[in-house]
């Protein structure tokens, strides 16, 4: 169960983002992961009011984009999904792949509201 | 992955920060802010640290993974008896409790330090950046780090190592490699380990186990190997030679750049981001 080490350190990157961008809220966390990043989704929603109590994210609406695992044939070119534990290329069945997609575990980014602030001010 | 060049955007998730994806939108009133950055981003940094801490002493860093009981202490025992004339070794040993094995490596005469995890299911950079304050690397070639048995948590957490071995013990069965890919795909030398039970255990097959590790793409080399009778033992310690070689090598190419001086006060290590 490394879920709550890993949301614990993604509540710290969420809460210095905030304070440096002088948010009083963030509303949305948007986090990429893949099947190959090891992270058990469900758990890792499990630990996030356990991370997040008393933050500035709080009451954050934690979105959680799964990704698909995607290889590239190093044999024929072809790109093709796989599953974690067949990583060999769809076309020709090569097991000589390199993984293009689905090992993510990544923060994409945050919806904050400014402290005094009402106006819309979106940053890309 | 690095935070600079756009490395992070990967097939999976270029579609969601393209103009009108996901993570575009916004409300009014509130401010979007992309960020990419791995959710272990301060894990990764201090692993970052320590490499360059081993790499400062030109010491080879190898970090073993396996499940409970595949055989990791009696693998560095082993070693330590094969190859610790000719090597300085150091380990670092990794359990929820216990200075166990940290002692057995001991009675060997090499140095171990133990770090108690509590209830923490693996190691991470910062447990071993604390355990290098008790350790003058000036005076190893090779610091084994020995992870907690666990075949899946410390997969996710670099350590600042240089190279990763999974041992797979005969009793666990061929098909490992397939049940938790996450782990296997990581090693860069999958290690059967306890072979001396393979003529018992006749249901493992080597090259099955093999296959399943092709089958997630991994190249990793494969040596069969006991730790009791000390068939394979030469494989081993050629392969570790190797990369001692090969990390100095490598340093000599590519040599540390200076300024990065380090006695070691403690400074915070949160990231400015």
């Amino acid at each position: 169960m490394h879920e709550l080490a890993i949301c614990q350190s993604l509540m710290e990157q969420v809460e210095s983002i905030a304070d440096e961008r002088d948010a009083s809220r963030v509303t949305s966390i948007t986090i990429g992961m893949g099947p190959l990043a090891g992270v058990e989704v469900q758990l890792l929603k499990n630990a996030y009011p356990i991370a997040s109590a008393g933050t500035v994210a709080e009451d954050a609406d934690l979105v959680i984009e799964q990704l698909p695992i995607k290889v590239r044939c190093n044999q024929c070119g072809a790109e093709s999904d796989a599953l974690p534990n067949k990583l060999t290329c769809q076309q020709c069945g090569d097991w000589r792949t390199t993984l293009i997609s689905g090992d993510e575990m990544m923060l994409m980014s945050l919806e904050l509201e400014k402290k005094n602030e009402s106006a819309s001010d979106v940053v890309h | 992955m690095c935070d600079t060049c756009g490395c992070n955007i990967t097939h999976g998730n270029e579609s969601l920060i393209k103009p009108g994806g996901k993570l575009e939108k916004t409300e009014s009133g509130r401010e979007a802010v992309t960020v990419l950055h791995s959710l272990l981003h301060e894990n990764d940094h201090t692993a970052q640290h320590n490499r360059e801490h081993f790499d400062q002493h030109n010491v080879l860093a190898i970090n073993l993974m396996s499940s409970p009981g595949a055989g990791k202490t009696a693998l560095l025992e082993a070693t330590i008896q094969q190859m610790g004339e000719g090597l300085r070794i150091a380990v670092i040993e990794g359990d929820l409790e216990t200075e166990n094995d940290a002692e057995r490596i001991r009675k060997h005469g090499v140095k171990a330090i133990q770090i108690a995890t509590g209830s923490a299911c693996h190691l991470d950079a910062h447990m071993i950046h604390d355990a290098l304050h008790n350790l003058d690397l000036s005076e190893y070639d090779i610091v084994f780090i020995e992870n907690v048995g666990n075949l899946v948590c410390p997969a996710s957490f670099d350590l600042g190592q240089h190279v990763n071995v999974a041992l797979l013990s005969v009793p666990e069965g061929d098909d490992k490699p397939a049940k938790y890919p996450v782990m296997f795909r990581t090693a860069d030398l999958v290690m059967i380990s306890k072979c001396d039970l393979l003529p018992i255990l006749d249901d493992f097959d080597p090259e099955r186990a093999k296959k399943y590790l092709r089958d997630i793409a991994s190249d990793a080399p494969v040596i069969a190997l006991s730790s009791k009778n000390l068939a394979g033992m030469n494989n081993w310690i050629e392969w570790v030679t190797q990369q001692i070689e090969q990390r100095i090598a490598y340093l000599e190419e590519n040599p540390l750049q200076t300024g990065h001086h380090h006695h070691h006060t403690h400074h915070d290590d949160n990231a400015v981001l």
